[in-house]
């Protein structure tokens, strides 16, 4: 006896600490959300409070659509994400399964190669990156951007991926050797799937910096025709400073992709972090 | 990926004059430590920078391990939910977090200043992200704020690989609460620690986007914010006050490169080899 209300009152500090914080890290989003429904007096003269009947006004986002090319945009961010992860999991693949299944000179040397691009950022190496670009004519291309990222990516996903293949038993690659297939069949037939669940975490890991990222589409294809989502909510949230309507319709517009992928997902990227950091 | 780098590297031992590209050695790191004017900006830049990072060190880690702490606790309802919902900020995009803060703060709109009033704070309030004294603070919060879900997660996990068998030990010859917390996990989870400290620092320092978004590439007010990044993009590709120097520019991301380098060396052969690892 006695025990049980200090046990209580322990988890119920617990629950507040967790609560509270949990509220700081939702409030400003929700808080961007709500008022961009809302018309402009009520934005600002009463911005804790949810939309009502007398304050629901759509006008930002009649102008957020009208003036920028957001589904161009968006459309745009797509293609240089799932391009650039398609790239990174086939060479990240291939070149984990090389390092991990055969032994050849250079081997150990192309592994700590790959651990400092892991560590040193293909940022810092722009100014040639912008300089092959322009020589290649592939500035402003969307081209240009899968291939950075591809780069940038593979270092990580080739990290990870040879983890997981030193796992695939020896035993089922050799069986498959003995029935005659040939190395490719080895490597898409039988190891690929085994290793499917890494692919996710990796591709999931590998997607969130590329959606988000804003220097290389701010310097390799600032055009009207490439920008990503990320870059077009920047400059038009730049030109539209005053129009709180719009730039709260705008902010809430890019944030919702995210959102909608991250609550998809959050369950594989977290076990994928949790089981990554275990290892 | 070391092509565009060691071009990098390359392209710093050059200059161009009238077109003509020529080589001048280390002439231009000369140039960087020497001029005064270089030199200020450099030096305010990596200062600014160093700040950022030990912000993140004091504030983003131990609220990160605290954070998971509590997690971890056996038997916490909810749990799911908490990690989901304090993880989300850092999916969101720079651009987001950088506007949606700068909205936040700003004394047009007043939403920071009536929830200070609202808890008897409200004379505390002031356009930090304007003053040069507090902007970088401000910023640094929250980019805290939006990154605290990483050493969370990573030390979480730290966490929940310690075997049962230990903390029942633990537990029977008495240490349990905040005893078993400081004694037995986090001199178990020291390495995870170390992890994201350096996880911290190479992306401290390779900081741009926040600060481009916030304040723009001049890292206003009066370079108050103006970080290594930023710098690069400056010099690189010219503002409002001087026109871009592509050789200056590779100049600065060598030394970042260098920086970066020497920490991460430093911590993987010196630090990493001398922590002790338990096997379970």
């Amino acid at each position: 006896m006695g025990q049980a209300p200090i046990l209580r009152m322990r988890r119920s500090v617990v629950h507040l600490l967790l609560g509270g914080y949990t509220l700081v890290a939702l409030a400003p989003v929700i808080l961007i959300i709500m008022n961009s429904f809302k018309n402009r007096k009520s934005i600002f003269g009463q911005p804790l409070l949810p939309p009502g009947a007398g304050s629901v006004s759509l006008i930002g986002y009649e102008t957020v659509l009208k003036q920028g090319d957001f589904l161009g945009y968006f459309q745009n961010s797509l293609i240089v994400t799932v391009g650039s992860i398609f790239f990174i999991l086939l060479f990240g693949a291939m070149a984990a399964f090389a390092l991990t299944e055969y032994r050849f000179r250079g081997n150990i040397f192309l592994g700590l190669f790959l651990a400092l691009g892991v560590m040193v950022p293909i940022r810092l190496g722009t100014v040639a990156i912008l300089e092959m670009m322009a020589r290649s004519g592939l500035v402003n291309s969307l081209t240009a951007l899968i291939l950075v990222y591809t780069a940038q990516g593979l270092p990580l996903a080739v990290f990870v991926l040879s983890e997981f293949m030193r796992t695939v038993s020896n035993d089922l690659k050799n069986a498959g050797r003995v029935d005659g297939l040939s190395e490719y069949v080895v490597f898409f037939r039988l190891v690929l799937p085994v290793v499917r669940p890494a692919m996710a975490t990796v591709a999931i890991f590998s997607m969130i910096p590329i959606w988000n990222d804003l220097w290389f589409p701010l310097i390799l294809a600032p055009a009207e025709s490439t920008k990503t989502i990320t870059l077009g909510t920047q400059v038009f949230i730049g030109q539209f400073v005053t129009n709180w309507n719009a730039v709260l319709a705008a902010l809430t517009l890019s944030i919702t992709p995210a959102l909608i992928l991250y609550l998809l997902f959050s369950r594989q990227l977290i076990r994928g972090i949790t089981a990554g950091a275990v290892k | 990926m070391i092509v565009p780098l060691a071009e990098t590297l390359r392209l710093s031992l050059f200059t161009e004059t009238d077109q003509v590209r020529s080589f001048v050695g280390l002439g231009n790191f000369k140039t960087l430590f020497g001029d005064p004017r270089w030199a200020q900006s450099f030096w305010n830049a990596l200062w600014n920078n160093t700040y950022f990072f030990l912000i993140h060190m004091l504030v983003q880690n131990p609220t990160g391990i605290g954070l998971a702490a509590l997690l971890s606790l056996p038997r916490l309802r909810a749990r799911s939910f908490y990690r989901t919902a304090i993880f989300m900020p850092t999916m969101l995009s720079f651009v987001v977090v950088g506007f949606v803060w700068k909205l936040i703060l700003s004394p047009l709109w007043g939403v920071a200043p009536s929830l200070l009033a609202a808890i008897g704070l409200k004379f505390l309030f002031g356009p930090w992200l304007g003053q040069e004294t507090t902007a970088l603070t401000a910023l640094s919060l929250v980019s805290v704020w939006q990154y605290v879900g990483i050493p969370m997660m990573l030390i979480y996990a730290a966490l929940l690989s310690i075997p049962d068998e230990l903390i029942e030990a633990a537990e029977c010859d008495g240490v349990t609460g905040m005893a078993q917390f400081w004694k037995i996990k986090l001199p178990l989870v020291l390495p995870s620690i170390g992890l994201v400290s350096i996880l911290t620092f190479v992306a401290n320092f390779n900081a741009f986007d926040l600060i481009y978004v916030s304040q723009g590439a001049l890292a206003g007010p009066n370079f108050a914010t103006d970080i290594l990044g930023t710098f690069l993009y400056r010099t690189f590709f010219g503002h409002q006050l001087q026109l871009g120097d592509q050789h200056m520019g590779a100049t600065i991301a060598t030394v970042m490169f260098l920086i970066i380098l020497t920490v991460v060396s430093f911590y993987l052969l010196v630090i990493q080899r001398r922590m002790r690892r338990y096997q379970f």
